[in-house]
């Protein structure tokens, strides 16, 4: 992998930040772009652009191709049987509230259970609280072990004969955790119940196969993997998808419209209401061809490198606290810095040039896991080197001086 | 962008050593404000006395720019009226615009003129005055 020649794809990042090189150190809330996918989305508007599936027109037959082509890629990449089973959305969180509204809501009644973890993010917690409060279900969480991990025992005694739903991230974006997505969808079958995956940070980074994982429902977002932001699909396993009922209600997901009564196309059309995000669905597919050109193992490969590099110098520093468990790291490291808050942390590496994320990171309920209130967080892509890295650590010491010079 | 702009010490001597930290007497008017994108949160307790500010303390988490901001804002707000603590939650709302703004009598709070250079950061330094402007105006419904 040749991460010069990547760098020099995304425009961004030559630039300085208050007078230093940037290192961009924040794609784990959202990836920078590579040229390709500017210019895809450029490119759409300048010679194809028109609205989908209605023109009989050859601009009308263009926008369908680029808008149908980027579901087929979509499709490909989370390797899922068919097209139809991909449905774009804003993003993992419109994708998640989708299966709330109009699978969970139908399904769960006084007595069931909804399986999650305090690791989710608020996305992927949210929405399983007010299903819980609309239908009487009860919200069940597997306890977490110290570093935040869970086991499988603790998921079978968690997730009963009355579990409608296991929704779980399959990457954590505080802990840089895998979760075993593959055995917990298998224990909540056996037990009658679907399994949602929150792919708002594997997808990104990692091979993903809906099928091999055989999870239900599979959420996303474009923005985190070089695709523009406000673009995201929701994977759903045709059968499922097919009995649901859409929530929005207009535009391309109409079939018949009588004066009282009205009938609604196929998947995926009858959840795509309104005209769809046609650009940002082609720049998605532009982001991931830039990805598959690389290879997804690569990526994968090299975010695990740099965030065990990144570990292992973190803990070099005196006083610094590293949530998470140490091995098998997807690609971001969060930790504390002694006394210093967060987001001092932050603004004296912002000075240095290094953007990193402080706060709890829209995981409130894990904070509290953890005993703090906020975090710094340094997450890693594909454009991002070992000597970034290097410079974080600098950026830290010069924290560490400053406030223990300006405190002490 | 310099950091001395930002922490300077007068800053640093309020996080370390935060005046009127505490809670008040369980009657004191209490306000709780969280600032969402960070976590951070603020109960800012008044003793209230006919229009008049008697006594402020407060307790919570946060940054060194939001409990510095705290530990002034409270030490000024003594013994103020209603509409003068307004006016001074109005004075520091123009300093975090980067406008010249003097507090007569208590400079320490003119430090914090450097958070507006970090625009990132107004929300931590706003947030205890925030607090201030919402319990006043509960009273003075």
């Amino acid at each position: 992998m040749n991460i010069a020649a990547i760098r020099e794809q995304f425009p961004i990042l030559h630039q300085e930040i208050n007078g230093h090189p940037l290192v961009y150190l924040d794609s784990a809330a959202s990836s920078q772009k590579p040229r390709s996918v500017i210019d895809a989305i450029n490119r759409y508007y300048e010679k194809d652009h028109s609205n989908v599936h209605r023109g009989v027109h050859t601009l009308g037959s263009r926008a369908t191709d680029a808008y149908e082509g980027a579901r087929e890629k979509v499709a490909s990449f989370l390797n899922a049987a068919l097209p139809e089973e991909i449905i774009f959305t804003r993003g993992t969180t419109t994708a998640l509230n989708l299966v709330a509204s109009s699978y969970a809501r139908n399904v769960c009644k006084p007595g069931d259970e909804i399986v999650i973890t305090q690791m989710e993010h608020h996305s992927n917690l949210i929405p399983w609280q007010q299903v819980a409060r609309a239908t009487g279900a009860t919200l069940k969480y597997i306890p977490l072990q110290p570093d935040g991990s869970f086991t499988l025992a603790d998921a079978e005694l968690t997730i009963t004969a009355n579990t409608k739903v296991v929704a779980m991230t399959y990457v954590s974006n505080v802990l840089g955790l895998v979760n075993p997505v593959k055995e917990v969808a298998a224990i909540a079958h056996r037990n009658g119940a679907v399994m949602v995956v929150d792919g708002a940070q594997s997808t990104p980074h990692m091979r993903v196969d809906v099928r091999d994982l055989d999870c239900d429902f599979y959420a996303f977002s474009g923005h985190k993997m070089c695709g523009p932001t406000g673009i995201g699909a929701l994977y759903g396993k045709k059968a499922l998808l097919s009995k649901m009922e859409p929530i929005e209600f207009g535009g391309e997901m109409i079939d018949y419209v009588d004066l009282y009564e009205s009938t609604w196309k196929d998947i995926p059309y009858r959840f795509e209401g309104g005209t769809p995000i046609i650009a940002n669905a082609v720049g998605l597919g532009a982001a991931i061809d830039f990805l598959q050109e690389i290879g997804m193992d690569e990526i994968d490969k090299h975010q695990r490198q740099l965030a065990a590099y990144a570990y292992d110098r973190l803990s070099e520093l005196e006083g610094v606290t590293i949530y998470g468990p140490k091995a098998d790291r997807a690609g971001l490291v969060t930790f504390n810095l002694g006394d210093v808050h967060p987001h001092d942390v932050a603004t004296v590496l912002d000075t240095e040039g290094i953007a990193v994320r402080a706060g709890h990171h829209c995981c409130q309920p894990l904070m509290r896991f953890l005993n703090v209130s906020s975090t710094a967080r340094a997450s890693f892509y594909v454009y991002n080197t070992e000597q970034e890295v290097d410079q974080l650590i600098a950026g830290l010491l010069k924290t560490k001086e400053f406030f223990g010079h300006a405190i002490g | 962008m310099q950091l001395d702009d930002l922490y300077r010490r007068v800053i640093m001597d309020h996080y370390k050593n935060p005046r009127n930290h505490g809670t008040l007497e369980a009657d004191a008017v209490t306000i709780k404000l969280n600032n969402p994108t960070c976590g951070d949160s603020i109960a800012l307790q008044l003793q209230v006395d006919n229009g008049l500010v008697t006594d402020a303390k407060f307790s919570g988490e946060g940054c060194s720019i939001s409990l510095s901001s705290a530990s002034m804002m409270t030490e000024v707000v003594k013994g103020k009226t209603f509409d003068q603590a307004l006016e001074l939650a109005d004075k520091f709302s123009s300093l975090m615009k980067g406008e010249p703004v003097e507090f007569e009598g208590y400079e320490d709070i003119e430090a914090l003129s450097g958070v507006n250079k970090f625009p990132a950061r107004i929300k931590c330094a706003t947030l205890s005055w925030n607090a201030l402007r919402k319990g006043i105006e509960q009273q003075q419904e």
